[in-house]
């Protein structure tokens, strides 16, 4: 299931026991996916020497958004596994 | 080892050393294959081919689409690569400035920037550019105007980012390699204007 662009996703809560490429700042917040990037190995599994493909997207997020003021936005990369949709 | 091998009484270059041994006793690499790579990578990547394919891309609107639809087929064009990334470029224009930041590490296109500033890969840069960008951008010099949004892209993933900074003014006449040498680091990265 692949997410298009514009769907707004909220970035799962949790800190999670094992390496993951989720930003502390990002979790538990919601922004707007604006590019399909690929599928690449989740690197949480890729670190344990599973490799397992998924969709990884761009998403941005309103600095109001994460920080509660600001007028920037922030794009980061993320894999389906660390989305739930809004 | 050979002259990469300068900074070899930091506890981090002992790490770094330790790390190679294992690749090394695991049969992954030898140590002529990593001065090999390392004497590629400091002979090769440099700032100076980001910034001649930025040039192109301001006097070659094809070029210019390409490099903003698949970076690593534009860099390809200009005999760079291949990467084992994904290149994505931003362009700036009189409505957005962009901005790279890797707030895990330190993640850029080194084949086409070279090899990272101290700065890049500070925790006070990497923390502060997601939160307050413009205090960052002027620390460097770089007041922005109020309405012009900033956009911030954090690498994460196996992408990385370059930023196509927008032609000066008055540079009409200048050939390519001119037009180049106006290209510095920090404006590929966006901590400059150019």
């Amino acid at each position: 299931m692949t997410l298009p662009v514009g769907t707004r996703v909220r970035v799962r809560p949790g800190d999670p026991d094992h390496h993951t490429r989720v930003p502390r700042y990002a979790r538990g917040h919601v922004g707007a996916v604006v590019a399909v990037l690929g599928e690449w190995a989740l690197p949480d599994d890729s670190v344990r020497g599973i490799q397992r493909p998924e969709t990884c997207y761009a998403v941005r997020f309103p600095a109001a958004e994460l920080w509660g003021s600001g007028d920037h936005t922030v794009t980061l990369d993320l894999w389906e596994s660390y989305l739930d949709r809004a | 080892m050979t002259e990469h091998d300068n900074h070899a009484g930091l506890p981090v270059a002992a790490r770094v050393r330790r790390l190679e041994e294992r690749l090394i006793e695991a049969g992954l690499a030898s140590d002529a294959e990593i001065d090999a790579f390392l004497t590629w990578l400091y002979r090769n990547a440099a700032p100076v081919n980001g910034a001649r394919m930025a040039a192109r891309a301001w006097t070659d609107p094809e070029y210019r689409a390409l490099l903003l639809s698949d970076g690593n087929a534009a860099a390809a064009v200009l005999g760079f690569g291949p990467m084992s990334y994904q290149l994505r470029v931003v362009a700036n224009s009189s409505s957005v400035h962009n901005v790279i930041v890797c707030t895990l590490c330190s993640c850029y296109p080194v084949a086409l920037l070279g090899p990272s500033p101290g700065w890049y890969r500070s925790f006070a840069y990497r923390s502060r550019t997601v939160r307050e960008p413009r205090a960052v951008l002027a620390e460097f010099g770089l007041v922005l105007a109020h309405d012009v949004p900033v956009s911030v892209w954090d690498s994460t993933s196996d992408a990385r980012y370059m930023v196509l900074p927008a032609r000066p003014a008055g540079t009409e006449e200048l050939g390519a390699d001119e037009l180049a040498g106006l290209v510095t680091l920090n404006g590929l990265i966006g901590t400059a204007l150019v």
